[in-house]
């Protein structure tokens, strides 16, 4: 690992303090929602009490899933021993953290209470799926600190592998967690499945990878370190495979609820009359999320290009934020089914698909939550050496263990 | 004796004791009333009996519900509160309607207190699901959990709340089987008013208690749960669904 | 158990102002709100300055989770004798729980859910 030179950026361009000073006016344009979406009441978003999870949910889910999955170039790195990736596991241990902030920062400020956090860290009910994330999500930022301070200190180098493998168990179990919040509602058929759990697993591969090649390239881009082409390419590939394997999962998912009869309601109205939630999967998840950056990744006019690489990753987050839209949002506007074979109507609207429109403190707060991530990770990379000065192909591979 | 008179002499009897009978019931069931400082007892498993065939065409039981919990709109149907509100049903294939009172249905296993992070969601010894509105931090998961839409987020700042029945912006909040009338020995605001005013056709009482009405009812008619599939065991039973 | 903490070092310092200021020329006017049944409480005053938040804390527990409602440190006793006559209410610039708290600088949200009014034909209890 000698071999590697690590590097804080230099972080005195005008371009990297614009792009600090945006982030930070997001970040503080989230603040200033979330402070008054509190004082209003929740009245003030488009949330109601038919869909209580909203936009907020859709990215703080999004950032902790692809929180998850930054830490993967690591793991391959740590516990598959694959050397290529090594130079590039400081960055995805730092990811891992500022996403991981970035979307409990969001969940934290939309809860009724924000103020009441304190409770909900020394009150626990243990069968709540929500309080084994709690401490899923803060064991999780200690095991990653311990694992990047093993990469830091040299005295500790020889402990990298082992806390790889812990951390990369953690995370695994942590997006079982995320997905089972969702799977076992048992109440809710367009959840209530066992299968949300390794579907979340894949989903964390792909948002995270797509994330993590984003900020490599943006951190590589107009400076005068080397970023290989064989790197970007295996990167690329991987990321293709993940996509991939999150349409099978969605596949077989969707395929269980065309099985079963009492679930051809839930099918029909996510992929066939669903309105905006329909447009939104197919448009959004499947073919912005899906199919558009495999064939970016894969088709031969386009293999290989940093540029195509880079528009693939971009679609794979946006296709990602469309599908926990779909999933938690679409998920509440189905009508809960009370009563088998009747049709219901109330003043609280039984038996309807619940509307919701995403209002601008919703958005505004998401966004800044993404921000802050984006923020905390620029700001690690010009404090400590996060990035090798080179990942010329050359220099990558040859990176002594 | 022919089988009539027989029949006749058996109802007869049964009518003096029962008029006999009555008034004692009745003494015993205040006696049981439970003193201040004295605990909830899982003893008890406080539920309501509804049958939906008396079920009028009014909200009386809503309006008492608003009435004595302080919960009332805010001209915003999508967020304000309903700890009770009445469905209406049509069967798919045949057209036949019904109504009901929905709200809390007091699960014995509530999908709202499994959920709950802080234990905010709670179930009472005697049955009642209750949420402790000092613990509850506000993050909803138990109104995705419910099976039955029942839970309410308060959306905005409220005023002018009722002495018995606190509510506050930012919490989640249900139907509470009226806990502070039933603390005192009375019947929830729903009940009354539906024997009062409406359809006379909720019974509360408890479920374990031989000498309930709604003991004996449920023992001996038939009655249902809503999404019995879930097997929750519901405090609040129907009959006629 | 931070709220007692912060009522005590909030009391502390009060404690300190109500010293300094005895020359009269304390910044923050001492609170006075009306006692409406002076020596009536349920416990000694000085009892119950110090402790009324654990009292208050420990019957909310019990009532909320056990059902236990016995009158004598419930919030609506407290309210119900301690409100004032004029406005009705233990809040306002006089109240009897947010003058106190206000010069305190111990913010409480008990009345942001409890009504902070006195209910009609309801006798307090004493002790």
């Amino acid at each position: 690992m000698a071999s590697i030179q690590y590097r804080e950026i230099d972080g005195r361009s005008a371009a990297f303090r614009t792009l600090v000073g945006a982030l930070g006016i997001l970040v503080l344009a989230g603040l200033a929602a979330a402070w008054y979406m509190e004082h209003q009441g929740h009245h003030v978003t488009g949330m109601s009490n038919r869909i209580v999870w909203g936009v907020p949910h859709v990215f703080a889910v999004f950032l902790i899933v692809a929180a998850s999955g930054a830490l993967n170039v690591a793991s391959i790195a740590s516990v598959f021993g694959r050397e290529l990736y090594k130079p590039l596991a400081r960055l995805s241990g730092l990811l891992a953290i500022t996403l991981l902030a970035g979307g409990l920062s969001v969940l934290v400020l939309d809860l009724g209470r924000p103020d009441r956090l304190v409770v909900a860290m020394t009150h626990y009910n243990f069968k709540s799926v929500f309080a084994w994330n709690i401490f899923l999500y803060t064991g999780f930022f200690a095991v990653v600190a311990l694992y990047l301070w093993t990469m830091f200190e040299r005295r500790m180098n020889g402990f990298t592998q082992r806390a790889g493998l812990v951390a990369f168990v953690w995370r695994l179990v942590l997006t079982t967690g995320t997905g089972s919040i969702f799977g076992f509602l048992v109440a809710r058929e367009p959840y209530d499945s066992a299968l949300l759990a390794p579907l979340f697993i894949v989903m964390s591969f792909a948002f995270g990878l797509a994330i993590f090649l984003l900020v490599l390239m943006a951190a590589y881009r107009g400076r005068a370190r080397a970023l290989g082409d064989a790197l970007l390419h295996r990167l690329g590939n991987l990321l293709g495979v993940f996509v991939a394997a999150v349409l099978y999962f969605v596949a077989v998912f969707q395929l269980t609820n065309f099985y079963i009869a009492r679930q051809h309601e839930v099918v029909r109205f996510l992929l066939i009359d669903g309105g905006v939630y329909t447009g939104i999967f197919w448009i959004g998840q499947v073919l912005v999320g899906g199919i558009v950056p495999l064939a970016l990744l894969f088709a031969p006019a386009t293999r290989g290009s940093r540029g195509a690489l880079a528009a693939a990753a971009a679609c794979v987050v946006a296709g990602g934020l469309a599908q926990l839209y779909v999933l938690i949002i679409g998920g509440q506007a189905f009508p809960l089914a009370m009563f088998a074979d009747k049709e219901v109507s109330s003043s609280f609207f039984d038996g309807v698909v619940a509307s919701y429109a995403p209002s601008l403190p919703e958005v505004a707060l998401g966004a800044g939550g993404m921000a802050l991530a984006l923020a905390l990770t620029a700001l690690a990379l010009k404090v400590l050496p996060f990035l090798p000065q080179s990942l010329a192909d050359g220099d990558a591979g040859s990176a002594a263990p | 004796m022919n089988p009539d008179r027989r029949q006749f002499l058996g109802w007869g009897a049964a009518a003096v004791a029962g008029a006999a009978l009555a008034p004692g019931l009745r003494l015993i069931e205040l006696a049981q009333a439970r003193s201040p400082e004295e605990a909830a007892s899982a003893l008890k498993r406080w539920g309501l009996l509804i049958d939906i065939t008396k079920c009028a065409d009014c909200d009386d039981c809503v309006t008492a519900c608003s009435d004595e919990n302080g919960w009332k709109g805010h001209g915003r149907p999508e967020t304000d509160p309903q700890w009770i509100r009445k469905v209406s049903l049509r069967d798919k294939r045949t057209g036949y309607a019904q109504a009901l009172p929905m709200m809390c249905q007091h699960c014995e296993h509530p999908p709202c207190v499994d959920v709950c992070p802080t234990g905010a969601s709670f179930r009472r010894d005697d049955g009642i699901v209750l949420v402790d509105k000092h613990a509850c931090i506000g993050c909803r998961y138990c109104v995705m959990a419910c099976p039955y839409g029942a839970r309410s987020f308060i959306h905005e700042e409220i005023t002018g709340q009722k002495a018995d029945v606190p509510r506050g912006k930012g919490v989640v909040e249900s139907c509470t089987l009226c806990v502070h009338r039933v603390d005192r020995g009375e019947t929830p605001a729903c009940v009354e008013a539906c024997n009062r005013d409406g359809g006379k056709a909720m019974v509360f009482g408890d479920l374990n208690d031989p000498a309930a009405e709604i003991h004996r009812r449920i023992r001996s008619e038939p009655s249902s749960q809503v999404r019995a599939d879930l097997a929750l065991n519901t405090g609040v039973r129907y009959q006629g669904l | 158990m931070r709220f007692p903490a912060a009522v005590a070092v909030a009391l502390l310092a009060a404690a300190g102002l109500v010293r300094a200021g005895d020359g009269g020329t304390g910044r923050v006017p001492v609170p006075s709100p009306k006692i409406e049944a002076p020596g009536q409480c349920v416990a000694p005053t000085a009892e119950m300055r110090r402790n009324h938040m654990k009292m208050l804390l420990h019957q909310r527990d019990l009532t909320v989770h056990e059902g236990i409602r016995t009158p004598r440190f419930s919030l609506k006793n407290c309210v119900n004798c301690h409100a004032s006559h004029a406005t009705g209410s233990v809040l306002g610039k006089d109240g009897f729980c947010s003058s106190c708290h206000a010069y305190a600088a111990v913010s409480i949200d008990c009345f942001e859910c409890h009504s902070p009014m006195r209910q009609a034909n309801v006798a307090a209890v004493k002790p």
